[in-house]
């Protein structure tokens, strides 16, 4: 029971999933007028077990309860439990964000349980402490996701599906070989059991170096870095725009938390060193220039926040740069890293939900079509330039602590030219991120009709504004929410 | 007291914000009562600042971001001392005045005032802050509120402007944070008041001397040095006028207080080796933004230019090094405030009238507008420095200053002020002397209380300083006596 009792969070989501599935296949034989005005109660009971996963994990901090369950399969620790938090509540956001969209679609039970499941798996992801954990959680949420992005069953959502089902399963495939290799070499399975072999050997270095290469290799394409960021655009116009929010948000956080859980907890020990610091540094830089600029670019506001979200995955691993280079007691970098995923959280998904209902109301994804919507909706283009500039990183906004708290956690790691790549990428961004700004504040709309964001969406919208300035004015309790998450590998 | 002054203004933004749609023409009021509260609070500061005592006055302090595991600890650090507080009294005093000279804006005003309010807190933050980040958050605060006010109100080609202004500042800024991050990590504290004790980086993890450039860039963007200057004359012409008095007033000031305050004071062994570059920069710009001024034909763009040519004198002051010279350096960045302000107030009446800023277009003016004439008469003549008048007292002790140091270097500041004459009297003699255009027989005088008011208010201020230089230069003296003293 206790082992069940430290997987409250995500077997909510999960019953939350089955409960939707059976209810959607019950409901028309129940009733036939029910099952017309269906996606109410199932959006409420995807919330309900969104809000279940929330409250069992605030339970669980309550009470202190930590621990590992399933023999070692899971940990349940600070880390983990900051990532139950913040995919539950991504997926609570999804969903709202989703509403609108479900409504002229068929699959709404479908999209709901497969989000549930996603998020779920998501959560697994960052508590597995066990390749064989770590592995199925993985395949749970990128099984889920591959629906996910296909589900309008239209043409680019199914090419976009195809090019994310076949990447992924290469990147799948590169993660699991290099999965192999570590318990070929050590005979374990478990992060500890690693852990221990790599502290007590000094053979097999190469061999080693090699399977944290395809890991870290396997694991980019979930962060969406450079050079494995090949499928994020296409995907991400090609997806439904909540489940692009989903995937450039909670997909990438999964990626980040199970890189930081190998790498710290297993590889730990005498591998990484400062040549991982380097090569980290290098993918940093690459992600963040070529992201930036290829963004500047984009005319669809979709692709541009793809191209956008790899630069921001590029700043993100500056943090992780900074733990490999660090004193391994400093734990700033990665907690730098906890830190911004959840900053980043609350202002992408903000931005998503801002342009589903922008998009949605003025029929096109183009920035050019976002001319004047501060005319016609003031709260929506107030919400979403708030959005960008957390994203481009001006105060008062999240986006601006954690951009410096990931600087500084670069600058104490002796990585300052790193950190200065790093703030001349923001310049660039600012030019693409702003232009939109400027397009619905300064430039005249086509019509002056007013509209407003569903119900749904404001409130999903408000949230993450509300957020994102919460934390850019108070930041100290995330700061130590995250301080706490990267203590786990001290 | 100084918190309440900082953050009213954004107060009065979020009443005006929630403001119902038809209740529109109440936002000049209550952005009008707010800036007049924040001066008067400054006032109230200004007269109860103890000015025989060291060290910074009005502290507010408390911590804001408390980290465990690191040296990551931003605390909200605010006070005064003789180099801001006079600032701070220019920033409010050119928020009222800017709120004024809009009472008649059509296009959103609702907006446009929450903007400019924010400005106004974003501005006295940026003079008020004791601690690093602090200061760096309302340095880039600042951004958000000129880039709408720009790229929404401005005229022309406003949005590349706004752009240009924006990528510029926040390109100085990305080095700056660099800088401030290496400086914290090295000292362990983000204090300014602690940095300015350590006196020497040389343990840093990079060399002190690319620290300091790292620190300057923004500030030099800012100021703005030949050849950053560009963004200067675009943002000034497209702007609004209210925008073009607070960005001529008091955001140019931003670049000058920054190398003082952090620059010169933080690093002093580093400032003291780069007074050389400081020096020929500052004749450059000096020389350049005169020459530059002359051949301008809108009246904006010339008066644009005029600041690049007198902010070059702040430059000047700070190669000298010394007390003097640093004195006649605040000095100039008070009575520029105010001049600039003025002259750019004035051209915003012309071209409110005649709709045109073209000097080749206007002619005449004198006839029609006695008191815009008799005015912008004694700001332009404030500007080439009459004795008797606050650019005079400016200019002068920054000569002074810098002469032992840097003879020639002076020597070309000063063929600055004889181009001040020329351009200065050339253009009013075009604009408001010369036969009287039939064209312009319509135009009126400037004769609503909004618009002679903030005028007066700021004649009265250019004299004061000019007649009786002692109220604010002891002050500013007294502020910039610590940092010339680590200097030495």
């Amino acid at each position: 029971m206790d082992d069940l009792n430290l997987l409250g969070p995500q077997l909510a989501l999960l019953i939350g999933a089955g409960l939707i599935i059976i209810v959607d296949l019950l409901l028309p034989i129940v009733s036939r007028q029910a099952y017309q005005g269906r996606l109410p109660l199932l959006s409420g009971l995807a919330l309900l077990a969104a809000a279940g996963s929330l409250g069992w994990s605030l339970a669980l901090v309550l009470t202190d309860e930590r621990g590992e369950a399933f023999d070692g399969m899971i940990s349940v620790d600070d880390f983990t439990l900051f990532f139950n938090f913040l995919f539950a509540a991504v997926a609570g956001a999804i969903v709202l964000g989703s509403v609108d969209y479900l409504a002229r679609h068929r699959f709404q039970g479908e999209y709901l349980a497969l989000i549930l499941i996603a998020a779920a798996g998501m959560s697994l992801m960052a508590a597995g402490t066990d390749l064989i954990m770590i592995f199925i959680a993985l395949e749970l949420q990128a099984i889920a996701l591959f629906a996910l992005v296909g589900i309008s069953k239209n043409e680019s959502g199914s090419e976009a599906t195809l090019k994310f089902l076949l990447l992924s399963a290469i990147s799948t495939a590169i993660t699991l070989y290099g999965m192999a290799y570590l318990f070929g070499l050590s005979g374990e399975t478990s992060l500890d059991g690693i852990a221990s072999y790599v502290a007590n050997t000094d053979e097999n270095r190469s061999a080693l170096v090699l399977a944290a290469v395809f890991l870290t290799a396997g694991l980019g394409f979930k962060m969406a870095v450079v050079p494995f960021q090949m499928w994020v655009p296409d995907v991400y116009e090609g997806a439904p725009t909540p489940i692009t929010a989903f995937l450039s948000v909670a997909s990438k956080a999964a990626g980040f938390a199970v890189v930081m859980r190998i790498f710290l907890a297993a590889l730990g020990e005498g591998l990484i060193t400062t040549d991982w610091a380097y090569l980290f540094a290098a993918i940093a830089a690459v992600s963040m220039t070529l992201g930036n600029v290829l963004a500047l670019v984009q005319g669809n506001i979709k692709r541009m926040l793809g191209y956008s979200s790899i630069a921001q995955a590029g700043t993100i691993l500056i943090g992780l740069a900074a733990v490999a280079a660090e004193d391994p007691q400093l734990l700033l970098g990665t907690s730098s890293v906890v830190f911004f995923l959840g900053a980043y959280a609350f202002t992408n998904i903000g931005a998503f939900i801002a342009i589903i209902a922008i998009s949605h109301k003025i029929g096109s994804d183009q920035i050019a079509d976002y001319a004047g919507v501060a005319k016609r909706s003031p709260l929506l283009a107030f919400a979403l330039a708030a959005c960008l500039f957390s994203l481009t990183g001006f105060p008062p906004t999240a986006g601006f602590i954690a951009k410096i708290y990931v600087f500084n956690a670069a600058v104490q790691a002796d990585l300052v030219w790193l950190a200065i790549i790093g703030v001349l990428n923001s310049v660039i961004s600012a030019y693409y991120y702003l232009r939109v700004v400027l397009n619905m504040f300064a430039r005249d709309p086509e019509t002056d009709e007013a509209f407003t964001p569903s119900p749904y969406l404001g409130a999903a919208l408000a949230a993450a504004v509300v957020g994102l300035f919460a934390i850019g004015i108070y930041p100290t309790p995330l700061i130590e929410a995250s301080e706490s998450a990267a203590r786990v590998f001290s | 007291m100084l918190t309440f002054a900082i953050f009213f203004p954004l107060v009065g933004a979020l009443l005006i914000a929630a403001l119902p749609k038809d209740q529109e023409r109440s936002a000049k009021v209550i952005a009008a009562v707010t800036t007049a509260i924040v001066l008067a609070a400054v006032a109230y500061m200004f007269i109860d600042y103890d000015r025989g005592a060291s060290g910074y006055q009005f502290i507010d302090s408390t911590t804001w971001l408390d980290s465990g595991i690191s040296d990551f600890n931003l605390n909200y650090t605010v006070g005064l001392d003789g180099l801001s507080l006079p600032l701070v009294l220019l920033t409010a005093f050119l928020g009222l005045v800017s709120i004024l000279i809009s009472w008649r804006i059509e296009l959103r005003p609702k907006e446009y005032f929450v903007w400019l309010l924010v400005l106004e807190t974003s501005l006295l933050g940026v003079f008020s802050s004791l601690d690093l980040v602090l200061f760096f958050l309302f340095w880039e605060l600042e951004l958000i509120p000129m880039y709408f006010l720009i790229s929404i109100w401005g005229s022309g080609n406003r949005i590349y402007s706004a752009w240009k202004y924006v990528l510029y500042t926040f390109f100085g800024s990305a080095f700056m944070i660099v800088g401030i991050l290496t400086l914290g990590f090295t000292a362990g504290t983000f204090d300014i008041r602690e940095l300015a004790e350590v006196g020497s980086f040389d343990d840093a993890i990079i060399p002190a001397w690319s620290i300091f450039t790292l620190l300057s860039i923004a500030f030099l963007v800012k100021m703005p040095i030949v050849p950053f200057h560009t963004w200067l004359p675009d943002a000034h012409t497209d702007a609004p006028t209210a925008v073009s008095v607070m960005l001529a007033g008091v955001l140019l000031k931003m670049g000058g207080y920054g190398i003082l305050r952090m620059s010169l004071s933080i690093m002093p062994e580093q400032a003291a080796d780069a007074n050389v570059i400081f020096a020929v920069i500052a004749a450059v710009s000096i020389i350049y933004g005169a020459m530059m001024t002359l051949v301008q034909t809108d009246l904006k763009r010339l008066i644009a230019y005029s600041s690049v040519s007198h902010m070059g004198y702040v430059l000047l002051g700070v190669s000298s090094i010394g007390l003097v010279g640093l004195t006649g350096a605040a000095t100039q960045m008070v009575t520029h405030g105010l001049i600039t302000g003025m002259l750019f107030a004035l051209v915003g009446m012309v071209y409110d009238r005649a709709h045109t800023r073209e000097i080749g277009d206007l002619s005449g003016l004198a006839t029609r507008m006695p008191f815009i004439t008799a005015m912008m008469l004694v700001a332009g003549l404030a500007s080439l420095g009459l004795p008797a008048l606050a650019g005079f007292t400016a200019e002068i002790t920054v000569f002074l200053g810098t002469f032992e140091r840097h003879e020639a270097f002076t020597i070309i500041g000063v063929l600055g002020v004889a181009f001040a004459a020329g351009y200065i009297l050339w253009m009013i003699q075009r604009v408001f002397w010369g036969p009287p255009d039939p064209k312009w027989a319509e135009l009126t005088d400037a004769t609503a209380w909004w618009e002679r008011g903030p005028i007066i208010a700021l004649t009265i201020a250019i004299v004061a300083i000019g007649v009786y230089p002692a109220w604010i230069m002891d002050l500013l003296r007294d502020g910039v006596a610590p940092i010339a003293e680590r200097l030495a």
